[in-house]
């Protein structure tokens, strides 16, 4: 291992172990979306109308509530592995990489604890 | 990078290669992806906690996005509203006609010059397609 270009730094010492997984991930959380999506998109345009009523019936009942919490857990993390890579490629100093490591372990699953908890007060009734 | 040399050669980049499919739709992916991650899935948020919120947090999502009541900000942000979800609708099939090309990839395939950039090019038709016939039966029916 030497000491002079970036390459030479890492050379010899393995992989992190972590490509693989992140890479079957991001595939698996894609085959997800091809389902979720676009189930989501024409049940929204088969909709009679998009009144709160109308809306708020379809998204309690227990086949799309289901779809609208999977979104939560699916597409957001395929989304965070997606926006990781981004970020990984575009930042290269300490103090935005940390920045990005918040952004992406802590954004993604608040905002799914948000969406999941709405749906179930949707589902199981509430407002 | 801290202790690399400074003056070593760099490959050429963006500026010195001529524009191709290929290229076009490896750069969309990326765009595409990332605006469905933070427009998409906030909007989404939104309409989802808009929902559960009740009829009042419904309504203002709808002024806000959609339907403007009349005259104002949200006549502004409304007829943006729709240009962001045309828009979403469109990534959203880009990155999905994208990622299928890239399972295909994933397994080998596809890198003769002339399948790769054909395949490239119908992933921005299909997108393209596939918006229109989405919004047509949205506004038409």
């Amino acid at each position: 291992m030497g000491n002079g270009t970036s390459i030479g730094r890492v050379r010899g010492l393995g992989s992190s172990h972590h490509g693989t997984h992140h890479f079957l991930s991001s595939r698996l959380t894609a085959v997800g979306n091809l389902v979720l999506i676009p189930f989501l998109m024409i049940s929204l345009a088969l909709m009679p109308s998009h009144d709160y009523a109308t809306v708020h019936a379809w998204a309690a009942k227990p086949l799309p509530a289901t779809a609208l919490i999977l979104i939560m857990i699916n597409t957001f993390q395929h989304a965070r592995l997606g926006v990781q890579v981004m970020l990984e490629d575009y930042i290269h100093e300490e103090g935005g990489k940390i920045a990005a490591w918040l952004l992406v372990n802590i954004l993604p699953f608040a905002g799914a604890a948000f969406g999941i908890v709405s749906v179930v007060r949707i589902a199981l009734g509430g407002a | 990078m801290a202790q690399a040399p400074g003056k070593r050669p760099l490959s050429p980049h963006l500026e010195i290669w001529r524009w191709g499919p290929a290229m076009l739709v490896s750069i969309l992916h990326r765009v595409t992806g990332n605006g469905l991650a933070f427009v998409g899935l906030a909007l989404f948020l939104w309409w989802v906690g808009a929902l559960a919120g009740g009829p009042a947090a419904y309504q203002t999502f709808l002024d806000w996005v959609w339907l403007p009541p009349d005259g104002g900000l949200q006549s502004v942000t409304a007829a943006l509203g729709k240009l962001v979800l045309i828009g979403l609708t469109w990534a959203f099939f880009q990155h999905m006609a994208s990622g299928i090309r890239h399972f295909v990839l994933d397994i080998g395939a596809g890198y003769e010059l002339e399948a790769n950039a054909r395949w490239s090019s119908l992933t921005l038709l299909f997108a393209v397609s596939a918006t229109s016939v989405f919004w047509a039966f949205v506004f038409l029916r």
